[in-house]
């Protein structure tokens, strides 16, 4: 059974990824899965310099799902690369950075700052909906993400995956330009925009008002943008939104995915990716499937 | 490499009960496959219904040889679901986390404030002093009705506020420090902001080093998700670092944490 993939000319030993900001960059979840197991480890957002990220709350709960406004709190570039990557280097499997920026020149710091260092592939988050200046303003005009993709596609040595926001009328749009300004692979989707009001008080929950939503809740309309964009682009697509299980798994890897990444569902269970992945491996087992290849994107 | 650690485990429910108007007492048979949780410490509880995935996370009460009582307040429909759920079921846990209060130090004594459903920690906490050689006074606060006073005077001596004046002192905590004039070498508190924020103030003006145990919304319970996070004091532009309540906490030394 062949269940390797290969985005943008790496290879994953399996199409199990972490999605960035519910994993860390791991150290959390070392007492309970074995890191080596992971196709890809996605780490956190990592910005040019430290991060305060919002006040709290952050989180609140929702019907199959969550809403978070952490804001991407991070130590900075020079603290990831001095601590996590020696650290992740430890394990068989590939590394991630998701980059974040306030402007074009700050996401482009990150990558040139990462152009010397042993890591395996980019993510341009474009897409995160709780920083008031840039993050989800590239992400929602096609020429702002062109804009920022191509900007930064010239400093990285890496392969350049850009993360999509779903908070668009089209995200076929947004791919497309991506896609033509130069990306090597496109992961989506980032967190629905959304509230909660407490009716009792009568005052949003989140200190930032709105958050992004995520959990199995989204989880079909994480399908349906993974099937639209897979037909729109002939780049590599990751896929995420809601998976819990590896039956979940496989249904975006069968709309066009050919990895998919973990992400709440790490949060309410630290073994969900090795559960995910076992999932996986049964589906294929049982329906005779050779190579995970074989089902990307075989449902039109 | 890190000491590997048991998954979400369902747990033998031996006793669920209402104690108090709204609190509820819940005994777990605690399984040996996990960590024996230190004062101060909590677990996640999951719900069964399907739409409320996030744990909640219950400080630890009392630990038995194998059984851990954990005191919760109905505050949504999480909670509101758990005191349903029969002696002879199973609820999903995860834990123990948290870093728990430090019991390092000379025995003399100690001052335990709390407020509300901040007390349940003050049972183990106490425990474990009173068998180190401390000295206790335990101070409770509550809006009108008490609860685990009979645990906690096993330990040492109890003194009730209520707001409403309808049990023992009428006020607040800090008042009846100070109607009492209570004082000691140690403080440990735990309670809502508003509570610990007072108790920060009064220590630091009595020059008794305190440890506070913070509350925040959590999502994960261990560390991964960055939701739950409080205001420490630091040396940078802003004066403060965001950390983790979760992990990091929920104790903290009272002289760091930068209250609103």
């Amino acid at each position: 059974m062949k269940l390797a993939v290969n985005i943008a000319g790496v290879e994953l030993k399996n199409p199990v990824m972490t999605a960035s900001g519910t994993f860390g960059s791991g150290r959390d979840f070392e007492p309970w899965i074995d890191l080596n197991r992971l196709g890809c480890v996605v780490v956190k957002g990592v910005a040019a310099t430290p991060w305060a990220g919002n006040p709290p709350p952050r989180i609140v709960e929702t019907w199959g799902g969550m809403i978070n406004s952490v804001g991407l709190q991070n130590p900075g570039v020079e603290y990831f690369i001095a601590e996590d990557i020696p650290w992740l280097r430890q394990f068989d499997t590939r590394i991630c950075v998701n980059i974040v920026g306030r402007t074009v020149s700050e996401y482009v710091a990150v990558a040139e700052r990462l152009a010397g260092e042993d890591v395996d592939l980019l993510e341009l988050n474009i897409s995160c909906p709780n920083i008031k200046e840039g993050g989800v303003a590239f992400g929602v005009q096609a020429e702002a993400a062109a804009a920022v993709t191509s900007a930064v596609k010239k400093v990285a040595r890496q392969p350049l995956i850009v993360k999509l926001s779903p908070n668009v009328s089209d995200i076929t749009e947004i791919a497309r330009a991506v896609e033509g300004a130069g990306a090597d692979g496109i992961s989506l989707i980032n967190t629905l925009l959304g509230s909660r009001i407490d009716i009792w008080k009568r005052k949003f929950i989140l200190s930032m008002k709105h958050g992004g939503l995520s959990g199995p809740a989204i989880k079909p309309i994480a399908v349906r943008m993974v099937w639209q964009v897979a037909q729109a682009v002939k780049l590599p697509v990751i896929g995420m939104g809601g998976i819990m299980t590896g039956e979940d798994a496989i249904e975006f890897i069968l709309a066009g995915a050919t990895a998919i990444a973990v992400g709440t569902a790490s949060l309410l269970n630290p073994e969900a990716t090795m559960q995910v992945l076992e999932g996986v491996e049964s589906y294929m087992r049982e329906t005779g499937v050779e190579d995970i290849a074989d089902l990307v994107g075989i449902v039109k | 490499m890190v000491e590997k650690r048991a998954g979400r485990t369902a747990c033998k429910i031996l006793q669920n009960r209402q104690i108090a108007d709204g609190i509820f007492e819940i005994v777990l048979q605690w399984p040996k496959i996990l960590h024996r949780p230190i004062a101060g410490q909590f677990v996640n509880l999951y719900c069964s219904h399907k739409g409320r995935l996030l744990p909640r996370p219950i400080s630890v009460c009392e630990i038995d040889e194998d059984k851990l009582h954990l005191v919760y307040a109905v505050l949504g429909k999480g909670t509101a679901e758990f005191t349903t759920f029969q002696a002879g079921g199973l609820i999903d846990l995860l834990g123990p986390f948290g870093n728990g209060f430090s019991l390092e130090g000379k025995p003399g004594r100690a001052l335990l404030v709390s407020g509300g459903v901040g007390t349940p920690p003050m049972v183990e906490l106490a425990k474990q002093l009173k068998a180190r050689g401390w000295e206790l006074d335990v101070v409770c606060g509550f809006r009108s009705q008490s609860y685990l006073v009979e645990q906690l005077s096993r330990y040492g001596t109890v003194h009730i506020a209520t707001d409403s004046g309808t049990e023992g002192f009428s006020g607040n905590v800090i008042e009846l420090l100070d109607h009492e004039a209570l004082s000691g070498d140690t403080l440990f508190a735990c309670g809502p902001g508003p509570m610990l924020k007072g108790v920060q103030t009064w220590a630091k003006a009595k020059g008794i080093p305190a440890q506070l145990s913070l509350e925040e919304r959590m999502g994960c319970g261990f560390g991964a998700c960055v939701g739950c996070v409080t205001k420490i004091i630091t040396d940078n532009e802003s004066g403060f670092i965001y950390k983790k309540v979760c992990k990091d906490g929920p104790v903290f030394p009272a002289a760091e944490v930068l209250f609103q």
